[in-house]
């Protein structure tokens, strides 16, 4: 079996133009299927870990998910907005630490615009509870301040000092430029990888002071209220779109919740952003299983290739095959030899695969960050990871069974004159 | 290992290839005396290939006893087949006989490696190498060949590293078919008076197949496989009918 082993690996050696090409196609679908893995679990995560360290999110009553659609993503519009009453008689319950106000509805060149309170820069937490973190400048402390996330800055390539105007409305309901009342900006933040890299945060009293002049959603024709008389005016909001809430104990949210959904005032709904969180992305989770059912089909090309190779190779190896049952070989150990030679390529491929996947994470991972904001971590392989390989191998493993079964009867069938 | 002695031994065998509905082989009776050197001749397809199959245990007679060696073929298993061919026959084709990508020395020393009984016969009297070298030099090929690998050989070079192959480790039997078939009739004569003579000098009994009768001369006996075959004598009769 050793010099059957030996004589293998001179022949694949001879061979090993072809398959050198059949090993690369393997490591190429094996990094592939690893990366799209990492690249799911990553997405998941930085998904549902959007927000972190919140123990209620808090808006008018619709769907949970509608709720935290626009209020934790920044997509969608809430029907119904909070009296800020309602807000403060919550923000004032006991067992509350604290609540910070959100008010959306304004875009600026795509990117949502957050009306919030300065406590929002150290409160706000997400991934494994990270704090925001500012690249350069620092948080608005006057009405007419901006605050910009990292995808902002580098699409519109905005710098602190930067003066930009907002629009009303989103998308193609954006209807009017709030163009007589210019924001500077103050404040970047660093990529986080959630909603918070495409957001513009502004304070909610400059949020008033944009809709002084406005009624019911319209600018009031001839009326027009100049930068710098805003001040005078009582900025206190009166509605906000949505707030998220911090608990004294946790082992209050459920309390608390109730509190919520049954408050007197007006309609309100409270979720728990992890739960909604894991719910939503159990909603598009058909994207997830379509991913990994694209890399499991590349990996089956791949061993495809590999089981045709060493076919077609079979017929010109016919000569060989004889010369070795001459020497003393069985069709079993033709068999070995011709599985053991499949194995040993998808072995290696899958390296070589977990090798591209290392090179390629560590050139890309930068890049990755900045353009779409996807943290990919250089981690070790991960057990699940393990597992996956493994399968590839075993699956590796049964292809070569093919080649191997067709070797044995041929070795077989043609004794010592293979007829060529 | 003595002169005396039946190496080889057929009674009432029968062999038909599978899928084929007439038989290929239908022999009452064959022997081979150990150390004999025989010439096994007959038109193609009368199953000397065939033959030489079954001698070597890498096919299984249907019917009848097939002995080498004193063992009898179907009896001992698979297994044991394949050991005794590794370790006491030496085998020799018409052509493709050597590992292309193996250098000729390396060709001439495989059959140890698949026996550990025919390498410590081959080192019974010097270094591994030394003997594939002696047997190379014997057959009259020059050192600056050795190190090359078979595909850069001639033809009739590599009938004779495929001939020491054969010979390494001493083999009790040595089995040739057709060796000489892809040589110049010069070559052929040469070919077979140095296959002879090793073989004489290992004591190892030969089995030479062609269907060039012209190097009949050369062998202790010749063996007309029409006559000893019933099945081609069969085909040869059903053949002249029509
Ligand atoms: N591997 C095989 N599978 C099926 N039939 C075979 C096989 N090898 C040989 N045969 C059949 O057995 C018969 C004898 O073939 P064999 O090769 O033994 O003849 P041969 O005497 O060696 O001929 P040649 O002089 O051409 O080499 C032929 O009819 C052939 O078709
Ligand atoms: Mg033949």
């Amino acid at each position: 079996m050793m010099a059957m082993l030996k004589l293998a690996a001179h022949s694949a050696w001879a061979r090993r133009l072809t398959l050198g090409v059949t090993l690369f196609s393997i490591a190429i679908s094996t990094a592939m299927l690893l990366s799209v893995e990492r690249i799911r679990l990553n997405a998941r995560q930085s998904f549902t870990q959007s927000v972190s360290g919140v123990d209620l999110v808090v808006g008018a009553r619709t769907g949970g998910v509608q709720l935290m659609l626009y209020s934790v993503f920044h997509v969608g519009q809430a029907t119904n907005n909070i009296e800020w009453t309602s807000f403060a008689a919550l923000a004032g319950h006991p067992a509350v630490a604290w609540a910070i106000p959100l008010s959306l509805g304004d875009s600026h060149r795509g990117f949502a615009v957050l009306g919030t309170s300065a406590e929002y820069f150290p409160r706000f937490r997400y991934g494994d509870g990270r704090w925001l973190k500012f690249s350069d400048g620092k948080a608005f402390s006057r009405v007419f301040e901006a605050v910009i996330g990292s995808e902002v800055a580098a699409r519109l390539n905005y710098r602190v000092g930067d003066s930009i105007t907002l629009t009303h409305g989103f998308g193609n309901q954006a209807l009017t430029e709030h163009a007589d009342k210019p924001f500077a900006i103050v404040g970047i933040l660093e990529a986080t990888g959630t909603a918070v890299d495409r957001t513009v945060h502004i304070s909610l009293e400059a949020m008033t002071a944009l809709h002084l002049d406005w009624v019911a959603g319209a600018p009031v024709p001839g009326l027009s209220i100049p930068q710098n008389y805003v001040e005078k005016f009582d900025l206190r909001p009166k509605e906000i779109t949505a707030a998220l809430i911090g608990l004294k104990s946790r082992a209050d949210v459920f309390r608390m919740q109730r509190f919520v959904n049954e408050f007197r005032g007006e309609p309100l709904l409270a979720v728990m952003p992890g739960v909604a969180l894991d719910e939503l992305w159990q909603t598009i989770g058909m994207v997830e299983r379509a991913l990994f059912a694209v890399s499991a089909l590349v990996i089956v090309v791949g061993l495809c290739g590999l089981v045709s190779t060493l076919l077609a190779g079979l017929n010109e190896r016919r000569r060989e095959l004889a010369i070795l049952r001459a020497l003393g070989a069985g069709p079993g150990d033709v068999f070995m030899m011709l599985a053991i030679e499949g194995v040993l390529v998808t072995t290696a491929g899958a390296m070589l695969g977990v090798a591209v996947l290392y090179a390629a994470t560590h050139l890309a991972a930068g890049w990755l960050l900045a353009q779409l904001g996807v943290v990919i971590a250089a981690q070790w392989l991960s057990p699940a990871e393990f597992g996956l390989l493994s399968l590839v191998v075993l699956t590796g493993l049964l292809a070569s069974l093919v080649p191997g079964w067709r070797a044995w009867r041929m070795s077989l069938a043609d004794g010592l004159t293979p007829r060529v | 290992m003595s002169l005396i002695g039946t190496a080889i031994e057929l009674d009432q065998v029968l062999y038909r290839w599978p899928g084929q509905a007439e038989a290929c082989l239908d022999i009452p009776a064959l022997s081979v005396a150990a150390g004999e050197r025989v010439f096994l001749y007959g038109p193609s397809g009368s199953g000397k290939s065939t033959l030489l199959g079954l001698l070597g245990g890498v096919n299984v007679a249907q019917r009848g006893r097939v002995s080498v060696l004193g063992r009898e073929m179907r009896a001992i298993g698979a297994r044991q087949r394949d050991r005794l061919r590794a370790a006491h026959i030496g085998f020799l084709f018409q052509q493709f006989n050597l590992f292309p990508w193996l250098s000729a020395i390396d060709n001439v020393l495989l059959p140890a490696s698949f026996s550990a009984e025919r390498k410590v016969r081959a080192t019974s009297e010097r270094p591994l190498r030394d003997e594939a070298a002696r047997l190379l030099t014997q057959l009259d090929l020059a050192p600056s060949l050795w190190g090359k690998s078979a595909a850069e050989l001639s033809v009739g070079q590599q009938q004779r590293v495929a001939a020491a192959r054969a010979l390494i480790g001493r083999p009790q039997i040595v089995i040739a078919d057709e060796p000489t078939s892809a040589l110049d009739a010069a070559r052929q004569l040469a070919f077979v008076d140095l296959l002879r003579r090793e073989c004489a000098a290992a004591q190892a009994t030969l089995i030479f197949v062609s269907h060039d009768e012209r190097l009949a001369v050369h062998f202790d006996r010749q063996i007309s496989l029409v006559d000893v075959n019933r099945a081609a004598n069969r085909a040869e009769l059903q053949g002249s009918a029509s």
